[in-house]
């Protein structure tokens, strides 16, 4: 090796190093501190204890605010996922007056109208409508913001569903609604998977529209009630956030596993899927 | 009910299959079909989209007389928007969190990142990926937790790892920890697109750069980039648009301390909520709608040129 190739070597791995420390090391509080008997900010080595899950059980609101969140997460993925698949189906398979406009629509809308800009006439509407505490009515906020990525990724699927099955199906005599249940829907599962754990995990991390919209306790789901957990000193409760937090990324990240090994990491213009 | 539809009946060769309606649906049935979603979506994001406007042209507030009542007061909010010192800070904070964190962090250590894990051991690179795949995935209250156990004053782990505690990050210098965090937080994006990207340089003339003697640097400028310069700059537009409505750094810092990191989102937010002013803060979201439209028409007219 030559002085030039081990500079550059040496550069290579420190590269490397410094890359993996800066995303790895805020990720291990983590790891640790869900177990430590006496859990602060900063890294250490635990001094293993489950007492601190203990707690987090006995919390008043932890266990009930993920069941919220599951509440949301249904509604809210249910919605988006049904109503995205009978949209893309339409639109892949007929030349309904006026589509591309509306694809362009959908894809402009998707990145355009987020909740940021939208929090105040959505904040307005629920306000007014009497809905603020409402979990199935947020839901229903959640899908409205989701649906034109879902039809737009899911019309991509549906599209490389071949034909010939739809005419062999029609040709014996099934109806489109037989069609639509029993050919094209199995066929395009990996798209339609894709897309229920695409909303599923939106929703779960969604923050700001529960917050805005969900302003009690007992209907607020995880994410917005892991911003307010303090001991009775008024300061972060250290004993329940780190295990919270654990508990409720866990499904997020498995969803992601899950999807991953099974379909392939696909990588949708800009969403996560 | 269902008859052939036009296109079936067509004789003319139809050169695109997806104009053939296979199914049987029918133009009716179809309508049937698409109608229920297009209804969430015109109740929850056109019609927001469109009062925006008109709330932010009303004094319409949370409480006081003008909650029950709100009068129109036509430009009033813009006008009042122009000389007011906070929003201008606000402004100033976003574009200060775009480049920093958007156009300059995430595209340069996602394009680095793509660019030296090509050649990577198989190990290190899956490591890598993984880490940096993580940080974008958890959910943003838990990826606020870390930071703010990554950068408190007295136990923080930075500052345990410099051997200085005492450094408050986000009191102290709040924007550069928001766009260190930010940077954390979305390179995964530009990574994965970068990845892809490079897969359509042609081997062929990387060998050629390299037998000639061209310095990492000189390959990536002179061959790398010609080819990939379309993929910067939608990149660079999506992770902007982004960046720019990012609520996250409202659970680091919500705009602390004293308006330091205040960016647009969280001014929005403040205004709305906290002072209750609905109409000005309607007024401020209509100015960010229009950015927000201009940035996405800009990225689908070059999607379009692409393709």
């Amino acid at each position: 090796m030559t002085a030039g190739q081990v500079v550059r070597r040496t550069g290579y791995v420190a590269f490397m190093a410094v890359v993996l420390a800066f995303f790895a090391v805020p990720m291990l509080w983590l790891a640790s501190a869900p177990f430590d008997s006496d859990p602060g900010l900063g890294l250490q080595w635990p001094d293993w204890t489950l007492h601190n899950w203990q707690a987090t059980f006995d919390h008043p609101y932890a266990l009930g605010s993920l069941v919220n969140s599951v509440v949301l997460c249904v509604v809210a993925t249910a919605v988006t996922t049904v109503l995205a698949t009978l949209a893309a189906y339409a639109l892949s398979r007929v030349r309904i007056p006026g589509r591309d406009a509306l694809l362009y629509l959908l894809l402009l809308l998707s990145s355009v109208v987020t909740g940021t800009a939208a929090m105040v006439p959505i904040f307005v509407m629920m306000f007014q409508l009497g809905l603020i505490n409402s979990q199935y009515a947020t839901g229903l906020v959640i899908a409205g913001g989701m649906l034109p990525a879902a039809i737009f990724i899911l019309k991509d699927f549906i599209d490389s569903v071949p034909r010939s099955y739809e005419e062999s199906a029609r040709v014996f005599g099934a109806s489109p609604t037989q069609v639509l249940l029993h050919v094209v829907l199995p066929v395009a599962r990996p798209g339609i998977a894709t897309i229920l754990v695409w909303a599923f995990v939106q929703a779960w991390g969604n923050f700001l529209l529960p917050f805005l919209l969900l302003r009690d306790v007992e209907a607020q789901p995880a994410a917005v009630l892991l911003t307010t957990l303090k001991d009775e000193g008024g300061s972060a409760n250290l004993t329940v956030i780190p295990v919270f937090s654990l508990l409720y990324a866990v499904p997020v990240v498995a969803l992601y596993l899950f999807v991953s090994k099974r379909y392939g990491f696909r990588f949708h213009g800009g969403i996560k899927a | 009910m269902v008859s052939a539809p036009p296109a079936e009946a067509a004789p003319k060769p139809r050169r695109d299959p997806g104009n053939r309606d296979t199914a049987g649906l029918g133009v009716g049935r179809a309508v049937g079909f698409l109608a229920p979603g297009m209804l969430l979506i015109g109740i929850f994001l056109i019609f927001p989209a469109l009062w925006t406007i008109y709330i932010g042209l009303t004094n319409y507030s949370l409480t006081g007389t003008a909650s029950t009542s709100p009068a129109f007061v036509g430009l009033d909010n813009f006008a009042e928007a122009l000389d007011d010192g906070l929003f201008g800070n606000a402004l100033w904070l976003t574009l200060l969190y775009v480049i920093g964190s958007a156009v300059l962090g995430q595209n340069i250590l996602g394009f680095a990142l793509a660019w030296f894990l090509r050649g990577a051991r198989p190990w290190l690179r899956r490591t890598v990926e993984a880490f940096v795949l993580l940080s974008w995935i958890l959910p943003s209250v838990v990826v606020a937790y870390l930071w703010i156990a990554l950068l408190d004053r007295d136990g923080g782990t930075l500052g345990a790892l410099l051997g200085s505690p005492g450094t408050a990050w986000l009191v102290e210098y709040p924007m550069a920890s928001l766009i260190v965090f930010n940077t954390w937080r979305g390179t995964a994006f530009s990574m994965m697109l970068y990845g892809s990207a490079l897969a359509v340089v042609p081997p062929s003339q990387l060998e050629t750069a390299r037998s000639v003697g061209a310095s990492g640097w000189q390959t990536v400028r002179d061959v790398v980039f010609p080819h990939i310069r379309g993929h910067v700059l939608t990149n660079t537009l999506l992770i902007s648009l982004w960046t720019a409505n990012d609520f996250t750094s409202f659970l680091l810092t919500a705009g602390g301390p004293n308006h330091e990191s205040e960016t647009v989102p969280v001014f929005i937010y403040r205004q709305a909520i906290s002072s209750g002013r609905l109409g000005y803060a309607a007024a401020i979201s209509f100015l960010l709608l229009l950015v927000n439209l201009v940035v996405a028409l800009v990225y689908l007219l070059l999607l379009r040129k692409r393709s």
